[in-house]
């Protein structure tokens, strides 16, 4: 689904990604996790283009990113983003937060997107919401707009930048409950995360990331009960 | 002084001016909208192109603005009607000049006004549009400028009362707003005071229910 090759991604002189090399399969479930400052987030947001890749190569089902004639804008329709700080719509109901991709992009049908969006908020337990705006809900509950949103567009693939990191401790479970109904239908999904149950629990790989390049991976078993790296073993005894 | 006094009380000024001031703030309210009008037009393109990537179009936005800004209006509308007119030999008269004159004046504070709205909304209401496929022309027209518009209100409403006490220079030009009318006013009849009075009287009527108004928008928007 997704094929990641030395990928580099520098700012300014400042080199994030220092030669990356990964994949994706269908259905797969990979958490990244690591310190802050690692490159986790960057590495993400090149498979969006969200950041533009200084070398190396992304393939998502077939295309390259790094071909000049891609219609990013349509990869990106079928790459759903949920990001930490939610990043929804506030001068829009919940409703339109969800129904404006569909509308926009896909050509979708006003009906067609309004039942395709109900569905969805109804399915992240946010159906009695839809009328009303961003501003008057949770962070929690905010999230699986966010989540439904990125969902109404159909994706292939769903990528979550941290997405519980914002949110008070008592609404993560709501967020997660979303997440693991979703990796439960085979969706495939990167998932950045410092929810280290999560990833135990709903991770089919691990991806530990660390100065830029990943430093172990395997099944989370191997990496939590298990590390090998000296920094992995650093970082999980500092954090568990 | 004395009779001076009595005059405050007894003046036909104030009744006799009146019909000047009504005809003199249509023409003045006229080029305040159109010109403030074509101004946000002007400024929402030039503030857009303040924000570009490309070097070119945001050097040349920033040549606009730096050089309206940095100019008087009294400057631009004498060098817009006289010299710009005969230069090239357009012959506009004094409404036309006027308007332009506001327009590209107000233009380019509005730009400044549109990049400061736009470059206030977070990043990522750009980046969540473009997850989802929308195109950045898209994003902009759909999530981040109906965001941004509702910022510029405040300083947009302040602009136009700017632009209406700008309007009064135009007297220069021979444009016949309210000023015009009454500097003609008091060099027929001699009178000073009481006329200029009405005409400060004039522009208040308009500019403080402008600025209740503006304040009372200013308040709902920060809830």
């Amino acid at each position: 689904m997704i094929k990641v090759t030395d990928l580099h991604k520098s700012f300014g002189d400042n080199e994030v990604l220092k030669g990356i090399d990964a994949e994706v399969q269908e259905k797969e479930v990979v958490c990244v996790i690591g310190p802050s400052g690692s490159g986790k987030s960057t590495f993400l947001r090149c498979l969006n283009l969200l950041e533009e890749i200084t070398a190396g190569d992304v393939v998502i089902d077939g295309e390259s990113l790094m071909d000049p004639k891609i219609n990013i804008n349509k990869l990106r329709s079928q790459v759903g983003m949920v990001f930490q700080h939610f990043n929804l719509f506030p001068h829009m109901t919940v409703l339109k937060n969800v129904t404006l991709g569909p509308l926009k992009v896909k050509d979708t049908s006003p009906e067609e997107a309004e039942k395709l969006s109900l569905d969805l908020l109804e399915k992240v337990g946010l159906s009695d919401k839809a009328h009303v705006y961003p501003g008057s809900l949770s962070g929690g509950q905010k999230q699986r707009v966010a989540i439904a949103r990125a969902l109404a567009m159909s994706p292939k693939v769903m990528l979550f930048d941290e997405p519980t990191s914002a949110l008070d401790p008592e609404l993560v479970g709501d967020v997660l409950g979303a997440m693991k109904d979703l990796a439960n239908e085979g969706m495939t999904m990167v998932v950045v995360t410092h929810e280290m149950g999560f990833a135990r629990e709903m991770g089919d790989r691990v991806l530990f990331m660390d100065e830029g390049v990943i430093m172990e991976e395997g099944p989370p078993e191997n990496i939590f009960d298990n590390p090998q790296h000296p920094r992995t073993q650093e970082f999980l005894s500092k954090i568990l | 002084m004395l009779e001076n006094l009595t005059e405050i009380f007894t003046s036909p000024h104030y009744r006799d001016t009146l019909p000047f001031i009504i005809r003199g703030l249509q023409l003045t309210l006229i080029v305040t909208f159109v010109g403030v009008f074509f101004g946000f037009i002007l400024g929402s393109i030039f503030g857009l192109a303040r924000l570009s990537k490309s070097k070119i179009i945001y050097a040349i936005a920033t040549v606009y603005i730096e050089l309206v800004r940095g100019t008087p209006i009294l400057v631009q509308a004498l060098f817009l009607y006289f010299a710009v007119s005969d230069f090239f030999g357009i012959n506009f008269d004094a409404l036309t000049a006027g308007i332009i004159a506001i327009a590209i004046n107000a233009g380019a504070y509005i730009a400044e006004i549109v990049r400061g709205g736009v470059e206030s909304i977070d990043k990522g209401q750009m980046e969540a549009g473009r997850s989802i496929g929308l195109s950045s022309t898209q994003t902009m027209r759909y999530i981040v400028w109906p965001q941004a518009f509702k910022r510029m209100i405040p300083p947009l409403g302040n602009q136009f009362i700017i632009s209406l006490k700008d309007t009064s220079i135009f007297a220069v030009i021979s444009l016949g707003e309210v000023t015009y009318l009454m500097r003609q006013y008091v060099s027929t009849t001699g009178d000073p005071f009481i006329p200029y009075i009405m005409l400060c009287f004039a522009y208040l009527i308009i500019t403080i229910p402008a600025m209740v108004l503006l304040r009372r928008i200013e308040r709902r928007l920060d809830v």
